[in-house]
């Protein structure tokens, strides 16, 4: 499963992507990044990033009024 | 994927204004550009380590204002001493309710996301600033540096 977390509730645009990308950056290849966030933008924004930086979006899920992301860093 | 170049040149000091440069190259720089800001004008308030930016609801028309006042508020009452300052807090108020970062947050992660913050050294030495007032990590320089940036960049924009 995920070998971390990050909560970006509450935090809005480019917060959770500025977050995830500080948090990735820690982070070894292969390792999975869970983030939930409540930014309907994020969405779209995560999907971006993952296009732009080269990093696998696994999941893109919208549960208990939150959003949930796990990336894989690549 | 060679690397994109976004280049910004920020004039304006104000919080309207003071955003869109510092969301732009933080967000541009999670994604991977190399991105450089260029401050010239009142665009060097952003970079003073105590940030005291004002919006003002004069000469904004648009802005979106608490009880419709854009729509009935007479736009000379908006001069009256103390709206600026009304205004200001009433919009720091509603972005920090809304998880909006603020200028600071937003300046340190752009830094240390690597975006270059360059002064316009001649707007620095016509309105006689204290680069003392300035923030650490800043280059000092004129047009002809930036262009070098500026020039080969896939993106560059005027705020």
């Amino acid at each position: 499963m995920a070998d971390q977390e990050l909560d970006a509730s509450g935090l809005n645009c480019p917060l959770p992507i500025l977050r995830a990308k500080k948090t990735l950056n820690g982070m070894e290849a292969d390792q999975v990044l869970h983030i939930i966030a409540t930014d309907p933008g994020s969405v779209k924004d995560f999907e971006a990033f993952c296009k732009q930086t080269g990093n696998e979006l696994l999941e893109s899920k919208e549960e208990g009024g939150k959003f949930h992301f796990e990336i894989k860093k690549v | 994927m060679e690397e994109k170049k976004l280049a910004i040149i920020a004039t304006k000091g104000t919080l309207d204004w003071g955003y869109p440069p510092f969301i732009l190259a933080s967000t541009a720089a999670a994604l991977g550009y190399e991105t450089e800001i260029f401050f010239t004008f009142y665009g060097l308030q952003l970079l003073k380590k105590d940030l005291d930016l004002k919006v003002s609801p004069l000469g904004n028309p648009g802005m979106p204002m608490p009880m419709g006042m854009d729509k009935w508020f007479p736009t000379l009452g908006l001069a009256l001493p103390g709206m600026e300052g009304m205004m200001t807090s009433m919009m720091k108020k509603t972005m920090a309710s809304k998880g909006v970062a603020s200028l600071e947050e937003l300046r340190e992660l752009s830094q240390e996301a690597e975006v270059k913050l360059i002064a316009c050294q001649m707007t620095v030495d016509l309105f006689e600033m204290d680069t003392a007032d300035f923030i650490d990590g800043v280059e000092y320089a004129g047009a002809a540096r930036f262009f070098e940036f500026a020039g080969e960049s896939d993106i560059c924009l005027y705020i």
